[in-house]
């Protein structure tokens, strides 16, 4: 079981750096899709987990992450007709290496940690340190606000990770809560996404200053 | 029983106010409501408090707090002796808004004015309850809070919200110092319970660590001299009552909080009471000195309050000299003094300050020198003024006398000891009396430029006597000076009452009417009275009516009533003797060529603390702070950036860096 967590691990990790390296706006909203699939499927590995409600929440979040959340996407970037780069502040191929980066501290900083003996030898603290850190390095050089959005979602996977740790402890009204508050939120922000682009003709958030007093 | 009565009374004022938020903005109902409410709240306080400074029994009751320890409140003598200027001003205050601001003249601000009123009383009234810090602390922010939204009643106006953020920022700041108070409490005794320290229990570091903490936290209250910023500006455009309030009463929460907590700690060495009662001569003699320098009526009120809290602070340096020199009659009188003066400058205070709201709602201006004239306009508010004034300036027969020869004769007794005790008299006694006369050169400059003469501008001649709602209030306050005043045997009871469980024990057979022969000054005062009634009446008796003729006006031939002698010239001459502190400015008037335009001159005293240090040195920490405005641009990305560093740099604090890099290079 546990080299099977890994290696869905390990590609959440490369996925990282795949979000940093796409170019394209639809390229990077597929692969964060895929990532939040890959990681909804992540309870049914953890033993003595699998019974009815965990299926009922594996499901739920599969396809909010990996097919409610992308479409949703999808049709804000269609709608707002905006150009389909991603626009990076900073290059790809620095991204990517400060991506390597994080992973590289994420690795370093998991070993000092004092874990519980089941979660001995599994990826989940690293991968979940580096995809936050990801998501953090996505949203402070993207700059578009769809960009943005993607940026948040890789964050919340992060941070999904980590509550994996707890999973035996975390009651499922909770992971039901906080899928229920991304979706939401994420459904607000498209839809703030056409009204920025219609107020400033643009879908930059820097334009936003000039809300500024 | 007295419990129970006082926590109904807090409850109704707290609720006071709800009713009317849910009435028009206009309607006089609400008010109405307000008024009943806060009224019957008051009456079962007083009854309450009368109850807690009569029965012997200390009750404390246990309220679950879960997540402080268990709350604990209770009424002994002490917190009944500070509920009844709560009370009574809470009461009178609201009473007096009935005719100073009524909701139909106000509609913008009038129900916040009655909500945080009722909630500032009982707030107040938890703080002075409460035996646990937790409670206190939350009676004590309720109060600050509810202050503020009262100081900044009207904050459509620029200079209102500039003293209301000026009050927010020393409120605060003294909040602050209080929890850093209780958190070395708990630390030190380990619990938040407000009970008193065995001698020996803590080391004198932390002893000295708590006295300055609320020295401080508790000065910046109560106004103490250099942490006085905060109060004219705020007295000044406060509303009367809420003024009267502030003056009246809050600031005596600061000297509750000091009395309450410095007679917790154990052992005082002499230095702490030596401070006090030097902080309280410099607050009490700058105090007067910058309130004669004063043009505003309701600011100069207001610099009398920090005389007169430099009083009350004198009386509390030399008990707690008395505590350090084991000296019970200096407790006695000097805790005695403090306390009645306490009483004292929240009747005469208020009342000059509601006569003053009464004089500004006729006139429209609180300056000084454009009123004039408005005893005859105006006889009640005139008369009652004057009774404040008598009463302020310490002089027999009314009430501040009483405290004050308290205090005087407590300093006095430190003469016959040799030593450390004797400076304190030494520096004392001259201070007090210079501070009194100094007070009755200012009120003979504020009664006589305000209601004698003749009107000095178009408003005051057209001043109206106020409406019986504002004048019943003020007649109660003069009341309670009169009486206070000509019987003070009456509150000697009540004095030994409030202090008995703050005297160390043994010290049983020194009471105030022991010490103090307070029948016979209450004679006196009698006396005093009887013979300027039978003078008044003798000079009525002679009937001799008043000729109105016009005074020398050094043959000018238009003379006009602007002529008059100002309160700013009578003030003169004490002004440039205290220049050296005061600063005066004067803008004098650019007079040039044979035919000068025409031509205004005018003078301001700034304040010592607020704008000559604080200021400057707030400006100039803006200046070198500009760089910080680099940062913050208002871009998400940047902030979520500075999110990421810090985390970063957080986590990088646990890696082990030195043993990566020695494996690293290691062979």
């Amino acid at each position: 079981m546990t080299s099977l967590l890994n290696a869905i691990l390990v590609i959440v990790l490369v996925m990282n750096l795949f979000a940093l390296a796409a170019s394209r706006i639809r390229a990077l909203i597929r692969i964060v899709a895929v990532q939040g699939a890959l990681l909804g499927a992540i309870p049914l590995l953890v033993p003595q987990h699998v019974a009815l409600p965990a299926v009922l929440m594996v499901v739920a979040a599969v396809a909010i992450k990996g097919v409610v959340i992308p479409l949703i996407m999808m049709r804000a970037l269609r709608d707002a007709q905006i150009k389909r780069e991603v626009g990076p502040l900073i290059g790809r191929l620095p991204s990517v290496i400060l991506g390597a980066a994080a992973i590289l501290f994420a690795v370093l900083f998991a070993d000092q940690l004092p874990l519980a003996d089941q979660h001995e030898g599994v990826l989940l603290v690293p991968a979940s340190i580096a995809t936050v850190l990801v998501g953090f390095i996505l949203l402070t050089t993207r700059v578009k606000a769809i960009t943005q959005i993607v940026g948040y979602l890789v964050l919340e996977n992060g941070i999904y990770i980590f509550g994996t740790l707890l999973i035996e402890a975390l009651p499922l009204v909770v992971e039901l809560g906080v899928l229920l508050d991304l979706f939401v939120g994420i459904f607000v922000i498209c839809i703030i996404v056409n009204h920025i682009n219609q107020a400033f003709s643009s879908l930059d958030t820097r334009q936003l200053v000039s809300l500024k007093e | 029983m007295a419990l129970t009565l006082i926590l109904i009374a807090t409850l109704l004022a707290a609720g006071s106010g709800l009713p009317g938020v849910f009435l028009g903005r206009s309607s006089r109902w609400g008010q109405r409501v307000a008024v009943g409410l806060m009224a019957s709240g008051a009456l079962a306080g007083l009854a309450g408090a009368c109850l807690g400074l009569t029965s012997a029994q200390d009750r404390i009751v246990v309220f679950p707090w879960p997540a402080m320890g268990d709350s604990l409140i209770g009424v002994d003598a002490l917190s009944a002796f500070f509920l009844v200027p709560i009370f009574l001003m809470g009461g009178l205050g609201s009473l007096y808004s009935l005719g100073y601001w009524p909701q139909d003249q106000h509609p913008e601000n009038g129900r916040k004015l009655q909500l945080f009123w009722g909630l500032m009383v009982a707030g107040m009234a938890l703080l002075v309850l409460a035996r646990q810090a937790m409670a206190f602390l939350l009676g004590w922010e309720v109060m600050a809070l509810s202050a503020f939204f009262l100081v900044s009643t009207e904050d459509h106006r620029e200079e209102c919200r500039q003293v209301g953020w000026v009050y927010l920022v020393s409120t605060h700041l003294g909040t602050l110092t209080l929890f850093g108070l209780f958190s070395l409490w708990r630390w030190a005794t380990g619990s938040y319970a407000l009970l008193p320290l065995a001698s020996e229990a803590v080391g004198l570091g932390v002893l000295n660590g708590l006295f300055f903490l609320a020295l401080l936290g508790f000065g910046l209250k109560a106004g103490m001299m250099p942490l006085h910023f905060w109060l004219p500006g705020a007295h000044a455009n406060a509303p009367s009552q809420v003024s009267a309030m502030l003056s009246g009463v809050v600031l005596k929460m600061g000297v509750y909080g000091l009395v309450r907590f410095l007679f917790l700690l154990p052992d005082p060495p002499g230095a702490w009471g030596g401070l006090i009662l030097v902080l309280g001569a410099i607050s009490g003699l700058l105090g007067v000195v910058f309130a004669i320098g004063q043009h505003d009526l309701k600011r100069l009120l207001a610099y009398h309050s920090v005389e007169n809290i430099g009083i009350i602070l004198m009386g509390l340096g030399l008990a707690m000299l008395g505590r350090s020199a084991h000296r019970p009659e200096w407790i006695v009188l000097g805790l005695a003094g403090c306390l009645l003066h306490v009483w004292n400058h929240s009747f005469f205070k208020s009342l000059l300050f509601l006569c003053a709201g009464s004089v500004v709602q006729a006139t429209h201006t609180q300056e000084i020198d454009r009123l004039g004239g408005l005893a005859k306009r105006m006889p009640w508010t005139a008369g009652l003024f004057l009774v404040g004034a008598v009463a302020i300036c310490g002089l027999p027969p009314l009430n501040g006398f009483v405290s004050e020869l308290l205090v005087y004769l407590g300093l006095f007794r430190t003469i016959t000891v040799p030593g450390a005790g004797g400076s304190a008299a030494v520096i004392g006694a001259p201070v007090l009396a210079m501070i009194g006369a100094l007070a009755v050169a200012c009120f003979v400059k504020v009664y006589g430029a305000v209601f004698l003469g003749t009107p000095r501008d178009h408003d005051p001649a057209q001043a109206h006597e106020a409406p019986l709602s504002m004048r019943a209030p003020m007649l109660v306050l003069a009341a309670c000076c009169a009486l206070i005043g000509l019987a003070p045997g009456l509150v000697a009871p009540v004095l030994d009452r409030a202090m008995a469980g703050l005297l160390p024990p043994g010290s049983a057979p020194f009471s105030v009417a022991s010490l103090v022969p307070l029948d016979t000054v209450g004679a006196m005062s009698l006396a005093l009275v009887a013979f300027a009634g039978v003078l008044a009446l003798a000079f009525t008796a002679r009937g001799r009516a008043a000729r109105r003729v016009g005074t020398w006006d050094c043959g000018y031939a238009l003379p006009t009533s602007r002529m008059q002698y100002t309160a700013a010239s009578f003030a003169q001459i004490i002004v440039t003797m205290f220049a050296w502190v005061l600063r005066p400015r004067v803008h004098p008037p650019g007079i040039e060529g044979p035919f000068p335009r025409a031509a205004g001159m005018h003078s301001h005293v700034d304040d010592l603390v607020l704008d000559r240090v604080l200021a400057p040195v707030g400006r100039c920490v803006a200046r070198w702070c500009d760089w910080i405005h680099q940062l913050q641009q208002g871009l998400t990305q940047h902030y979520v950036l500075y999110i990421l560093i810090a985390v970063v740099l957080m986590l990088s604090t646990l890696l082990p860096i030195d043993g990566f890099l020695s494996r690293l290079f290691a062979r």
